[in-house]
């Protein structure tokens, strides 16, 4: 299909150059901002979903307890004031005669109230992990999101929106087999044995095994930013962390064979009146089972994901996984997508990654200090 | 004639229709005018499709014969590979290649020119690909892995198979680099049917070849992408560094399409595949202890 749309493309030649300058896209872009919001559109025809984006927010995957699906304005207002009044405390200047942290830092959960809490268990977890506690990162290097998701004008209390309580359904039993077969293969190993027993993000593989997905998934700390381009066969979408750039093909699919897995998988896609539709297949294991936000896949996981743009500032994505063998029935999430006003930098994470050396460096002293004290290191 | 030699003016007339084909190949190599690429809605040439150098550019970029190693160590009668390689045989050996830079020599100042030759003896050690870093530009352009072009009305965005790099060709100057990086900051626009390309930004740390050319943080690479047929790009890539070169100094070379339909950009993550050559000594039982 490529190839005949190049070729009759082709016999246009260099005479069209001269009239095609002025675009009908670009004439359309550069109108009049007070106007009301026109659905921008590629020369083919479909939505323009070009620009860089982010799907950085407050609202976690699942429900926590007690919540309904919208949240009220009051719960709006207590948790989005909660983590602006944390963002304004550590933005503030470090007073440079304050004391050494104490041992283990000071943890982020500590300094909120019950209330608000309940929603920052992820984005805490993962700021005291990165030593935010002691001062390892900074406000400055966080960006986990400062808004709930809302979406079609509703807040949420979660992205999880089927199963209707919010929470991705049980393992079914494969999906036991298959979860508990992996835990006793990772016991056989500590936490700090070997690089490959630490997490794909730590190891600059992917995102924090999250955000390139598919699904993708925020990961409630930084970079929930990406880049997609369009073209008449292709959408790529470009994950800022770790620069991996998922390339998705328009039109029929050609099945790649079982066991070729890349590490994005297979995505196809097609448009559905101006809704983007992407399957994709091929998953493998080591990506799904690395996923922070759920508990894994099969080899026959499948996600089916759904990108509508719905104004100026808004993709509307959403996706279903379908994995039988796995989990006990289909969930579907829903994450908007807002416009990053900014540009997206070069996530080189591989090229100075000193932590992971470090890591092993600092498990193996540990495990000398232990052997010399004759104790098992934890 | 039927004595067997040529009439002069059959030489001559040789000699100038020759000439008239070296002009137009000349002509058509530098204006894409009357061959028929495929163009974009806005009547921009339209370079959509996956991109693969061939040669030997990636092994070095100068003009080389072939040798039996990248690293090499002294032997009793002639140079012999170093034991890291050995055990690749002929797999290891470098092809010869003529070369990609204008003019042949790539004009380093005398103190460059010297950790060239530095760079080379310490391949192993040095080379940012066996780390599977970030290759940098131009070296991306023409490595052994393939890369695709996502060419649309308001982006130009490359994404490569090695190591998975990638480069958003702005097409509006946000103005200078805010941060140094490995693929640095790309600003693009069309002059007439070529895109050129300013690629600022850059960090020090990348080189152009497997042979231990190298440059410095100052360096400033202007890029042609000029097509000229439906399968063929011919790049050009400028190199300012006035710390590194004499002067600046240009590589050429021509980019083929993968014209299968089918083709795919492979994927070619290889932090993976450097995990044990890099931390393999801080396991907890290192492999083969």
């Amino acid at each position: 299909m490529e190839f005949l749309n190049r070729s009759s493309l082709a016999r246009i030649g260099c005479v069209a150059l001269a009239v095609g300058l002025a675009s009908p896209a670009l004439a359309q872009t550069q109108g009049d901002a007070t106007q009301a919001w026109v659905l921008p559109r590629t020369p083919d025809g479909h939505p323009d979903l070009q620009g860089n984006w982010t799907n950085a927010t407050m609202t976690l995957i699942e429900r926590p307890p007690g919540y309904e699906r919208a949240l009220t304005s009051e719960q709006v207002a207590a948790l989005e004031g909660d983590r602006a009044a944390f963002i304004e405390i550590h933005s503030a200047d470090s007073d440079p005669d304050r004391e050494a942290p104490p041992v283990g830092g000071v943890s982020w959960g500590d300094s909120l109230d019950d209330e608000a809490s309940v929603l920052y268990d992820q984005t805490s977890a993962l700021y005291d992990a990165a030593s935010g506690g002691t001062g390892g990162y900074n406000i400055f290097y966080i960006d986990p999101g400062d808004r709930v998701a809302v979406w079609d004008g509703e807040p949420r209390s979660s992205l999880v929106v089927d199963p209707p309580d919010g929470r991705i359904p049980p393992l079914s039993p494969e999906g036991e087999k298959a979860r508990s077969e992996l835990e006793a293969q990772q016991a056989q190993f500590g936490d700090f044995d070997n690089p490959e027993n630490r997490p794909l993000a730590e190891r600059c593989l992917l995102s924090f095994g999250s955000n390139a997905g598919p699904p993708m998934i925020p990961n409630y700390f930084y970079n929930n930013n990406y880049t997609i381009v369009q073209t008449a066969d292709h959408v790529m979408i470009m994950t800022e962390m770790v620069h991996d750039a998922r390339i998705i093909r328009l039109g029929e699919r050609t099945p790649l064979p079982a066991h070729i897995r890349p590490w994005l998988g297979d995505s196809w896609g097609r448009w559905e009146g101006d809704t983007l539709v992407v399957e994709t297949t091929n998953l493998p294991r080591k990506q799904l089972n690395g996923n922070r936000n759920f508990a894994g896949g099969s080899d026959h996981f499948k996600v089916t994901e759904r990108f509508t743009r719905v104004d100026e500032h808004t993709i509307n994505y959403e996706f279903t996984v379908d994995d039988p063998a796995f989990y006990s029935s289909p969930w579907t999430a829903q994450v908007p997508f807002k416009a990053l006003p900014d540009l997206v930098y070069e996530y080189a994470c591989h090229e100075a990654n000193y932590a992971m050396s470090n890591v092993l460096i600092g498990a193996r002293a540990q495990e000398r200090g232990a052997a010399e004290e004759g104790r098992v290191p934890r | 004639m039927s004595s067997g030699f040529e009439s002069p003016v059959r030489v001559v007339g040789r000699a100038v229709v020759g000439t008239l084909l070296v002009a137009a190949t000349l002509a058509s190599y530098g204006c894409a005018q009357g061959t028929e690429i495929p163009r974009t809605a806005s009547g921009k040439p339209d370079m959509n499709g996956i991109w693969q150098a061939l040669g030997n550019a990636h092994w070095d970029i100068e003009p080389h014969l072939a040798r039996p190693a990248l690293a090499l160590q002294p032997g009793p009668v002639v140079p012999v590979p170093a034991n890291e390689v050995l055990a690749f045989g002929a797999v290891g050996a470098v092809p010869s290649g003529q070369g990609v830079v204008v003019g042949g020599e790539i004009p380093y100042l005398p103190e460059a020119l010297a950790k060239r030759n530095e760079n080379r003896a310490n391949w192993v050690d040095r080379d940012p690909e066996i780390k599977c870093y970030l290759p940098g530009v131009p070296r991306a352009n023409y490595m052994q892995h393939s890369f695709q072009v996502f060419q649309s009305e308001s982006k130009f965005f490359i994404a490569y198979e090695y190591a998975g790099a990638v480069r958003d060709i702005y097409l509006t100057d946000p103005g200078p680099a805010q941060i140094d990086s490995w693929m640095g900051q790309s600003v693009g626009q069309w002059e007439g049917d070529v895109f050129v390309v300013e690629v600022t930004g850059l960090i020090e740390q990348t080189w152009f070849d497997r042979a231990g050319n190298h440059h410095s943080g100052a360096m400033k690479v202007t890029e042609r992408y000029n097509m000229t047929s439906p399968d063929h790009i011919w790049y050009e890539a400028t190199i300012d560094d006035p710390q590194t070169f004499s002067r600046p100094w240009t590589i050429r070379m021509p980019l083929y399409r993968n014209i299968d339909p089918e083709a795919r950009l492979g994927q070619f993550k290889c932090v993976e595949f450097v995990e044990e050559l890099l931390y393999g000594h801080l396991r907890k039982h290192p492999v083969g202890q």
